[in-house]
């Protein structure tokens, strides 16, 4: 029991300094690695909370969560090579192509 | 399990305070192998290959290949706006302390330990009950793949001549 608890307090670090990293990065690939930290907190705390109740969906669930990790990675890392080309730099708070 | 941990708390610092955009994906992929090493310790090793072979293997050399690719006008990151750090900790200790004291209540309540789920549990039900799921799952990974590929593939006007 202890064991899973220090993992839940890991998962809980990972995510809080996650959501730091969004809030603070400028580079919107920094931003999408601290993204990557979110999903694989969540996926730890899936994994932890399965092994405490017994069930497997926990197990398929975090397959799920890696999956659409991929998918996010490549569309997001996609958007960004296109907005380097357009746009000329990967800093999230200089694009202002919307801007009038 | 306590070294896995600390690999992945420093790691997981290094991947948010690291100029150096290249040693924070480098420092991502130790916290990917640390979180491996916990999928093994609790149980789910299928998990921790997964997580080596997908992550390890295939997001993190797409993001390494992202840094380098656009690394060639930034050079060292710029420092944040000066007034966003304290706020963004404030929030981040916020959140940390509200999920630490909610997950402890729900340990706490808990039912005495599992067995930990065999691999041939998790192919059963991934084959079973989770089968539309994991379908599409498959059907949005096609998506998001020839969609990345589509969205990175359009030159601007002037140099698609």
């Amino acid at each position: 029991m202890n064991g899973l608890q220090v993992m839940l307090w890991v998962s809980c670090a990972m995510c809080a300094l996650g959501v730091y990293g969004v809030l603070t990065r400028r580079n919107a690939v920094a931003i999408l690695l601290s993204i990557e930290l979110i999903l694989n907190a969540a996926g730890l705390n899936f994994v932890v909370f399965g092994r405490l109740y017994g069930q497997v969906q926990a197990q398929a669930f975090t397959l799920f969560i890696i999956a659409l990790a991929a998918c996010e990675v490549a569309v997001g890392l996609a958007i960004i090579l296109a907005l380097y080309r357009t746009a000329k730099t990967v800093l999230a708070d200089q694009v202002n192509l919307l801007k009038g | 399990m306590w070294l896995m941990a600390a690999l992945v708390l420093v790691g997981s610092v290094w991947v948010v305070t690291l100029r150096n955009l290249f040693r924070a994906a480098l420092s991502l992929g130790l916290v990917l192998l640390g979180v491996a090493g916990l999928f093994i310790l609790v149980g789910a090793e299928f998990l921790a290959f997964v997580q080596i072979l997908i992550y390890v293997g295939a997001i993190l050399t797409l993001v390494v290949f992202a840094v380098m690719l656009t690394a060639k006008v930034q050079g060292p990151e710029a420092p944040p706006p000066r007034g966003q750090q304290w706020p963004a900790a404030a929030v981040a200790g916020a959140l940390f302390s509200l999920f630490a004291t909610a997950t402890q209540w729900i340990v706490r309540s808990a039912p005495a330990p599992q067995d930990p789920v065999s691999l041939q549990q998790l192919g059963q039900a991934l084959t079973t009950t989770l089968l539309l799921p994991f379908e599409v799952i498959s059907l949005v990974l096609v998506a998001a793949l020839v969609g990345a590929v589509a969205v990175a593939a359009i030159l601007p006007p002037e140099e698609s001549s």
